[in-house]
């Protein structure tokens, strides 16, 4: 497990750790079944607030990819084949959109747009 | 569980009024107390201390008031300043001797432990000592005790960047079990704002701000641009706006934020900016 803070990311830190931690579940590198550090542990070897890791731990909560047992700290669940897909899913949504945005500020023509993107699916 | 709890705390002095400070920390966490020079960090540490009385206000530390049993009280608070309160011409074996009379938990392992981790000369007189040695052998004195809470009033002022990682790093393992709490003041918080939970910003004597520092964070965005864009109804609500030659600088609340359109850069602030930027806005006034 790995986490790198940058202070100059526009992300607040808390999103940093978990984006960090959701990509290290998902890729496999933090395994179904492992405990994450402590809150306070992680807070204390990242040098962050324990306000900071309790955040960042309870979206990965909410998120399904941790279950907080009581006495046993937060453990990694099983990946979800759906999930995982969902979260691509959404990155790819992300990029279009942003590229959407930047032909729309040059007033590009929706056939344009489009060009572009069988040309780059073809390399 | 609260720690430390501060209701309406008030000072009068003939130049200077601390008026209405309320707050109260967690167990487990840390809190930076930032304002300009002047502005009643000192005054507050020392009133939650009890080096000074207060006017009006309540101060309970673990529940337990200073005004009930002063001696349990204090013996609860480990309090590192920013000038060397030891004897000068004392040598560490003295200052032993010294806090064990006094402090009933103070434990001589502990403290030699840290004497010999941050190697403290034995043989030289505080008054010789680098003001990094003298802030360590403080830290050294008030880590040997059971303290709940450590009170630090510009410790790190001075300090190189390797000392201030050091005491980040005792703060935070101080606060590790959960059980204790840091309140620490500060003109400038920078390598110290990543590891404060909470932020409570005064100038004047006077609250500006007060709530957990991520929260903080979020509420502003430091905005830059060209000073000649700005329109009148987003100027209304830039605080501190600093115009320079080739650009200006402000901070504005994040719920403003539909207010600025293409036209301008905006970024996530340092709490130091939001600092700066507000004590700008109330010197204007």
């Amino acid at each position: 497990m790995k986490i790198i803070i940058s202070n100059q990311s526009e992300l607040p830190i808390y999103a940093q750790i978990r984006e960090q931690l959701k990509e290290q579940i998902l890729n496999g590198q933090i395994p179904e079944g492992e405990t994450l550090p402590s809150i306070r542990q992680l807070a204390k070897e990242v040098g962050v607030s324990v306000i900071t890791t309790t955040r960042a731990y309870s979206e990965l909560e909410a998120e399904g990819f941790v279950a907080t047992m009581q006495g046993k700290g937060s453990v990694v669940l099983p990946r979800d084949n759906n999930l995982l897909r969902e979260q691509y899913l959404l990155r790819i949504e992300e990029g279009l959109s942003t590229a959407i945005e930047t032909a729309k500020t040059i007033g590009m023509s929706k056939g344009e747009l489009t060009d572009i993107f069988h040309n780059l699916l073809e390399t | 569980m609260e720690l430390l709890e501060v209701k309406n705390l008030s000072k009068h002095y003939k130049s200077f009024d601390l008026k209405n400070i309320s707050f109260t920390l967690p167990k487990g966490y840390i809190m930076g107390y930032v304002g300009a020079n002047g502005s009643g960090k000192t005054t507050t540490l020392n009133l939650i201390t009890g080096m000074v009385k207060c006017t009006e206000g309540e101060v309970y530390i673990d529940g337990l008031s200073c005004g009930e049993d002063m001696r349990a009280y204090k013996e609860k608070i480990g309090y590192v300043g920013d000038e060397s309160y030891f004897p000068e011409h004392f040598k560490i074996r003295h200052i032993r001797t010294a806090l064990k009379d006094f402090y009933p938990t103070f434990s001589t392992d502990r403290f030699n432990g840290f004497i010999r981790k941050w190697k403290l000369p034995e043989k030289k007189s505080v008054k010789d000592f680098s003001r990094g040695m003298k802030v360590m052998l403080m830290f050294a004195s008030v880590l040997a005790r059971d303290t709940k809470l450590l009170v630090l009033d510009e410790a790190t002022n001075g300090l190189d960047p390797v000392m201030r990682t050091e005491i980040l790093k005792l703060l935070q393992e101080y606060v590790m079990d959960g059980e204790r709490s840091v309140i620490f003041s500060t003109h400038i918080l920078s390598d110290l704002e990543n590891i404060a939970d909470y932020i409570y910003f005064i100038h004047g004597g006077r609250t500006v701000l007060y709530d957990a520092k991520d929260e903080l964070i979020e509420n502003f965005l430091l905005v830059k641009g060209e000073s000649a864009k700005i329109p009148p109804a987003l100027k209304k609500e830039l605080i501190g706006l600093e115009e320079k030659t080739y650009g200006f600088e402000a901070i504005l609340p994040s719920d403003k934020a539909e207010l600025l359109g293409n036209a301008f850069l905006f970024e996530k602030p340092t709490i130091d900016q939001i600092v700066i930027h507000y004590i700008k806005s109330r010197e204007e006034q």
